[in-house]
């Protein structure tokens, strides 16, 4: 029972992290209904230019605060010379340039700031918490929790800045319909602006957990692919979602880990560890089934 | 002048129809085709049937299946090279296990096995759509290629799933020579790529259409959605399948699973947004372009480094690759969305008028 539940918090603690990637991909989408493929690209490339910063000699705070300026930069860039040029082009070609876009990054990061698996300390140590460790005997990293945290209060940062901020509120209203929004006199193309700059910051915060845990490295932009599931699960639209989405992945996900390959090893012999990679995929896609707009997404209605 | 079809009348609804109803098509198709099948292997070289024509043939190929689900279908996959994965184990497996198949059979069947599989993962298309499709084909792409590593049987228990394909044998006649490979793709290329021409311009093709432009409108009109969607699933994996069964056989002649990654998969969806999306042609474009392009850019940046004197790493051509082939995707998107395809289109029609200028 106690692994049990040694498991299931440890599950549950790393889908907060794949929340915070997810987060990026609903600010945008919710936006300018935009799919950001290239969310992960962000996180590395934001990851990278805090690592890059910090070897020229910055410390880590004046590193963080330049990482965030060229995230913010490179999200205007984004939004003016990428997809601003493609406005009223069909949803699935904008998804295309952000796959591309994710290429560009992937390849220019690593350019500017070189390539090898580097280390970010963050002054926070990846090791069991000794009281719960002694008292219920379970394993939970300190770290796990920081990070829990940090996805919390980015979370609510984020929720009352849309709900009490006049960028905020033009950011909702973008979002339910561009063209009344525009008719208000709301200045789409800032809003566009201000909508990549956040989820730049998403990114970065993203990346220094990620890059703190796992080490600042290519495999960095695979957590796009860790944050799909969560974001079909829990809808694309619904910043709560990504939050219940990720729990429920992350703790599904480690629990199919450790109970599933044991059954299928009765069954057919062989070693099946690794079902982590497509598991969430299949468990979002089985949900999809019953409910294809996700947990909290709206719900699409199709007019001719 | 020359490519105009003024005075070709059409006397017959058979004439009318025809693939290439103007003359000029249909010469120019014959003349590439007789230069593909007689004049390339009478001066390409080895290297150049084994690293550039036989991969770009399969590629294309792969490309054309994804194209009719995407660009006929609407249906967007991030899935396809896990298809081709179904096929090229679904061939190797064939001919393992059943006495005596010839190996154009078990192409045949690696085909329907990938088709078979398609159509299991293009059961959610019914209910979700768009990115949410797109994230669920990511499934197949993942479940598929994991089911390859850990599933002993699938690949005759060799460690972690990598095959050796057995010989090409046809007709009692051993296909061993890079030409000879060569010459078979290309007769399957061209085989499935009239196929796929006549099928796009059938009912079956309009109805496709009709359901990537809306699905909704399409069903209102009487177009049954399941069929539809399922039966494009199941003719692009069915391409996919036979481009891995190719892809196995006749060039890399053995393969892991984890060669058919995500990596891949986007290539596939690259060569088809840079030839152009809902095009024939344009699956063969997209895929010259992106298999010429890291050659290209081999021999183009060791020269460039060497004019402006800069030291280039070969870890730092790599990711300038990488960076060339993302910001083309996006210049194509953003310049010419139709992609080569439609370039070649333009071109057509301002040949019609040479030359004149209107």
């Amino acid at each position: 029972m106690n692994f049990f539940l040694e498991v299931l918090i440890g599950g549950l603690l790393s889908g907060l992290m794949y929340a915070l990637v997810a987060l990026g991909f609903v600010m945008i989408y919710k936006a300018s209904g935009v799919f950001n493929f290239a969310q992960g690209a962000m996180v590395y490339l934001a990851a990278l230019s805090v690592v890059g910063c910090m070897e020229k000699g910055a410390p880590l705070w004046l590193a963080i605060i330049l990482a965030f300026v060229i995230m913010t930069l490179f999200g205007i860039a984004t939004e003016k010379f990428v997809l601003r040029k493609l406005v009223n082009q069909p949803p699935i070609a904008l998804f295309m340039a952000t796959i591309g876009l994710a290429f560009f990054i992937e390849g220019l990061a690593p350019m500017v700031f070189g390539s090898e698996p580097r280390a970010l300390e963050l002054g926070i140590v990846d090791e069991p918490i000794p009281w719960i460790l002694d008292n219920w005997n379970m394993v939970i990293s300190k770290f796990d929790l920081v990070a829990a945290g940090v996805a919390a209060v980015l979370v609510a940062t984020l929720a009352l800045f849309f709900q009490y901020t006049r960028v905020g509120r033009a950011l909702r209203a973008v979002a339910d319909d561009h063209q009344a929004a525009l008719s208000i006199g709301i200045p789409l193309q800032h809003i566009w602006a201000i909508v990549w700059g956040v989820a730049g910051f998403v990114a970065l915060v993203a990346g220094m957990m990620w890059g703190a845990r796992n080490g600042v490295q290519f495999a960095l932009t695979f957590t796009a692919l860790k944050a799909l599931p969560v974001l079909i699960l829990g809808g694309f639209t619904s910043v709560p979602g990504a939050i219940v989405g990720g729990l429920i992945i992350g703790a599904s996900e480690k629990l199919a880990e450790i109970y599933i390959p044991p059954v299928m090893q009765d069954l057919f012999g062989g070693n099946f560890g690794g079902i982590e990679g497509w598991f969430p995929y299949v468990l979002a896609l089985l949900f999809l089934l019953v409910r294809p707009e996700g947990l909290f997404g709206e719900k699409h209605i199709d007019r001719v | 002048m020359l490519y105009r079809e003024a005075g070709q009348f059409k006397t017959t609804y058979a004439a009318d129809q025809q693939v290439f109803p103007i003359r000029q098509d249909r010469i120019g198709v014959i003349a590439l085709l007789v230069v593909a099948f007689v004049g390339v292997p009478l001066f390409a070289s080895e290297y150049w049937f084994s690293a550039i024509l036989i991969p770009f043939l399969i590629f294309a190929l792969a490309a054309l299946g994804l194209n009719v689900l995407t660009g006929y279908a609407g249906q967007l996959s991030l899935g396809s090279a896990a298809f081709m994965a179904v096929g090229a184990y679904a061939a190797y497996n064939f001919q393992l296990r059943v006495e005596g198949i010839p190996i154009l059979v078990s192409f045949i069947c690696a085909g329907l096995t990938a088709a078979g599989v398609g159509i299991l993962f293009g059961l959610p298309s019914l209910r979700i759509k768009g990115f949410y499709l797109a994230v669920a084909t990511l499934a197949a792409q993942f479940f598929i290629v994991w089911c390859l590593t850990k599933f002993p049987w699938l690949s005759n228990n060799s460690s972690s799933g990598v095959i050796s394909t057995q010989r090409l044998i046809i007709f009692g006649y051993e296909l061993t020579t890079p030409v000879e490979k060569y010459l078979l793709v290309l007769s399957i290329v061209v085989v499935l790529a009239m196929a796929a021409k006549n099928l796009v311009r059938s009912a079956t093709g309009r109805a496709w259409m009709a359901v990537r432009d809306m699905d909704v409108a399409a069903s209102v009109i009487g177009i049954k959605l399941m069929p539809t969607k399922l039966l494009a699933f199941a003719v692009s994996s069915f391409y996919c399948g036979v481009a891995g069964a190719l892809y196995a056989f006749c060039y890399l002649g053995s393969v892991e699973p984890d060669g058919f990654s995500l990596d891949m998969s986007f290539k596939i969806l690259f060569m088809i947004i840079i030839g152009g999306v809902g095009s024939i042609m344009g699956s063969f474009l997209g895929a010259a372009f992106i298999l010429l392009l890291p050659i290209f850019l081999d021999v183009a940046l060791p020269f460039v480094a060497e004019l402006f004197g800069l030291p280039f790493s070969s870890a730092t051509v790599s990711h300038i690759q990488i960076t060339v082939f993302g910001a083309l995707i996006m210049f194509f998107l953003i310049v010419e969305p139709h992609g080569l395809a439609r370039l070649w289109q333009i071109a057509k029609e301002k040949l019609r008028l040479w030359p004149f200028p209107h």
